[in-house]
């Protein structure tokens, strides 16, 4: 058999600094919980962090953690012991192998970060389900298991558009929160700290988004298998002067890269956007089997939906509610169809690969027909992939392979 | 002076194909056999087969292809790959000049091409994971009632009363067909419920828009399903010449091409 050369996306040097920051994120997060001296919130990734960090709290985001078993391709071997004990294999992978790694007592954070022995304990888990039902589900596991208190907000969802009605709803439940967060962290909420924070995010969404954009330019200065990894600051540490200094650096690196004419992938050729989830255990790969066809994956629903234009500091509570409603998984698919003509044509882009994910209905937007919809209407030809974000049983990589292959193919001969 | 010849080799989960043909495109010679275990020796007695057939030795080869499964396991043969999809778009596209969808269903997988009147993919699509509707179901079927698959076809058009299978998962069907067979079903009649269900699975995937062209093994060697397919679809089904070497041929199209454009 002959081999096959492999082309690598190039390296991006922030990363160090990255790798730094989130080390720091995750002993401060043991020390918290080994020392008792601050309180650890458990919080879904678009719940709200702001309220907790301003509260002190230092905040674990389980959907990171189980990315990181995904990433490290645990994630399979320890779905199983979720689903003997009543887990479904078709629901989210996300919390059965994050159930599973629990009872298993395996965490990847052991193997990165020396010293760390297992996630922190919590002192309340916090939800919200705009995201989808199992983020509650998976925490109120943890809440039996673990006798904390699981509280949250229960989120309006398939929103065409956000209304004062749904702010007001949503607001409403964020501020219900206060009482139990201000027991369990033994201090009143501080409004101006809060402001501060909300503040932060918004600065931090705003230079995200300038990384995200800076892949507008061809060939693209980053893809989709950079940003699934460079978001980590973004998830774990909005609200956070690191994270902010992080993407400025970041973003420097990547503008230099615009000036020299450098891309991510070598001779770019085809320009796609990725819709749905990543293939955790599979980055790498999906990374070399696009570059080795000269295509860059540059633009994803996935990475954006950290950007949260709403968050304002001088009306934090509401501006919360706001951007927790506009994140693109809240919306019907007649906003969601037209968000993607748009970042289609922001883009420049050729092709569109929605990944159905097995066991993410939510982030999984090619099942009621809304690919060949986008289709129809910006005439951007369209590929359905069937894998999953953690449980790799449910991903062929033949079938990946092939069926991208042809549509690059597709692509390039139809030019 | 001995002519060019051009090679496509697609090397299935189930058969290894290989076809050779000139620069007019006219097939010279071909041959099908298992895939088995060992691809490279698979492709190997293929093509020395075909070119027997045709007449030539390696020495004529001008350019080969692969396709398949497979493809990167021979690239000692060819040096370069194409997917299924281009290479039976390629070959149907050169029998049939006209807007189509093409319907292959093959051993591990089944897949709807859509091609516009110049050969042009405008979509494509491919089963899921599962193996319903494709030759390994025929298979697996075939095992459970104790039937050699290349029978599978005359039992069917004995049919009178047709059995409907209701699932698409492969497991669930042969309990279907056990519990058939308990309650007195005639073979013939379950055989074709399996041909309808084969081609029921391909049409879940995608409706046909245009004429249909049917290609791969499993409508090469069960004629009776594409007279089903027709009368599924109200459409009528054209066949190449080989439809189980389809890929193969398509594969010696594109080396052919490489060959004359560089």
């Amino acid at each position: 058999m002959a081999e096959e050369k492999k082309i690598v996306r190039k390296k991006i040097q922030a990363a160090d600094r990255m790798n730094k920051i989130m080390a720091d994120y995750f002993y401060e997060l043991n020390d918290a919980a080994v020392t008792g001296k601050r309180k650890v919130a458990w919080c879904t990734s678009v719940g709200p962090a702001e309220l907790l960090r301003a509260m002190g709290f230092v905040v674990h985001f389980p959907e990171n953690h189980s990315a990181m078993l995904g990433a490290t391709r645990m994630s399979t071997d320890l779905i199983p012991t979720a689903n003997a004990i009543g887990y479904s294999p078709d629901i989210c992978s996300y919390l059965t192998a994050d159930i599973g790694a629990y009872i298993k007592g395996i965490t990847p954070l052991a193997k990165a970060y020396p010293g760390i022995q297992s996630v922190p304990k919590p002192d309340v888990l916090v939800y919200n389900t705009n995201q989808c039902r199992d983020v509650q589900d998976w925490l109120a596991w943890y809440s039996k298991e673990l006798g904390v208190p699981s509280i949250g907000v229960t989120s309006p969802k398939n929103i065409n558009e956000v209304t004062d009605a749904h702010i007001d709803d949503v607001a409403r439940q964020i501020e219900a929160l206060v009482p139990t967060l201000e027991e369990i962290s033994g201090s009143k909420l501080d409004m101006d700290r809060l402001r501060e924070t909300v503040s932060l995010s918004r600065e931090c969404t705003e230079l995200w988004k300038q990384v995200l954009e800076t892949a507008k330019a061809a060939p693209a200065p980053l893809t989709f298998f950079d940003g699934t990894i460079h978001m980590g600051p973004a998830v774990v540490l909005r609200g956070t002067r690191e994270a902010i200094d992080y993407y400025k650096l970041l973003l420097s690196e990547l503008t230099q890269r615009i000036r020299d004419g450098v891309g991510a992938v070598d001779g770019e050729t085809v320009r796609i956007y990725w819709e749905g989830m990543p293939v955790w255990g599979r980055l790498r790969q999906h990374s070399e089997l696009f570059a080795n066809l000269k295509a860059t994956v540059l633009a994803s629903t996935y990475c954006s939906s950290w950007i949260f234009p709403a968050f304002d500091g001088r009306d934090p509570i509401r501006s919360m509610a706001k951007a927790y409603l506009e994140l693109f998984i809240v919306r019907s698919d007649r906003y969601k169809e037209k968000y993607i003509g748009e970042m289609l044509e922001k883009f420049r882009i050729d092709g569109i690969i929605y990944h159905d994910a097995k066991t993410c209905p939510y982030n999984s937007n090619s099942r009621y027909g809304l690919p060949q919809r986008v289709e129809a209407e910006t005439g951007v030809p369209s590929l359905v992939i069937s894998g999953d974000l953690n449980d790799l049983r449910c991903v062929s990589d033949e079938q990946t392979k092939t069926n991208v292959e042809a549509f690059i193919e597709q692509i390039t001969e139809g030019e | 002076m001995p002519k060019p010849v051009f090679v496509g080799l697609d090397i299935g989960s189930s058969r290894t194909k290989v076809a050779v043909v000139d620069a007019a495109k006219r097939l010279l010679g071909h041959a099908v056999r298992k895939s088995g275990t060992d691809f490279s020796l698979t492709a190997e007695a293929c093509l020395d087969e075909s070119l027997r057939m045709a007449g030539v030795g390696r020495g004529e080869i001008a350019h080969a292809v692969s396709t398949g499964y497979g493809r990167t396991n021979v690239a000692f043969v060819t040096g370069e790959c194409k997917t299924e999809i281009g290479c039976l778009a390629k070959a149907c596209s050169h029998y049939f000049p006209e807007a189509i969808t093409v319907i292959d269903i093959g051993g591990q997988d089944n897949k709807v091409i859509k091609l516009d009147e110049g050969g042009r993919r405008s979509s494509f699509k491919m089963n899921r994971k599962c193996a319903a509707g494709t030759g390994a179901f025929l298979e697996e079927m075939s095992l459970r009632l104790d039937i050699p698959i290349e029978e599978m076809d005359a039992l069917a058009r004995q049919s009178r009363e047709m059995v409907k299978l209701g699932s698409y998962c492969t497991v669930f069907s042969a309990t279907e067909v056990l519990e058939n067979i308990r309650h007195g079903k005639k073979v013939p009649d379950i055989v074709k419920g399996l041909f309808y269900s084969v081609i029921k699975r391909v049409l879940e995937m995608e409706s046909p828009t245009e004429r249909i062209v049917m290609t791969g093994g499993v409508v090469a060697h069960n004629p009776y399903i594409v007279r089903m397919a027709e009368e599924m679809t109200g459409r009528p089904v054209m066949l190449p010449e080989y439809p189980q070497l389809a890929g193969a041929i398509g594969a010696a199209f594109y080396a052919l091409e490489v060959k004359t454009n560089g």
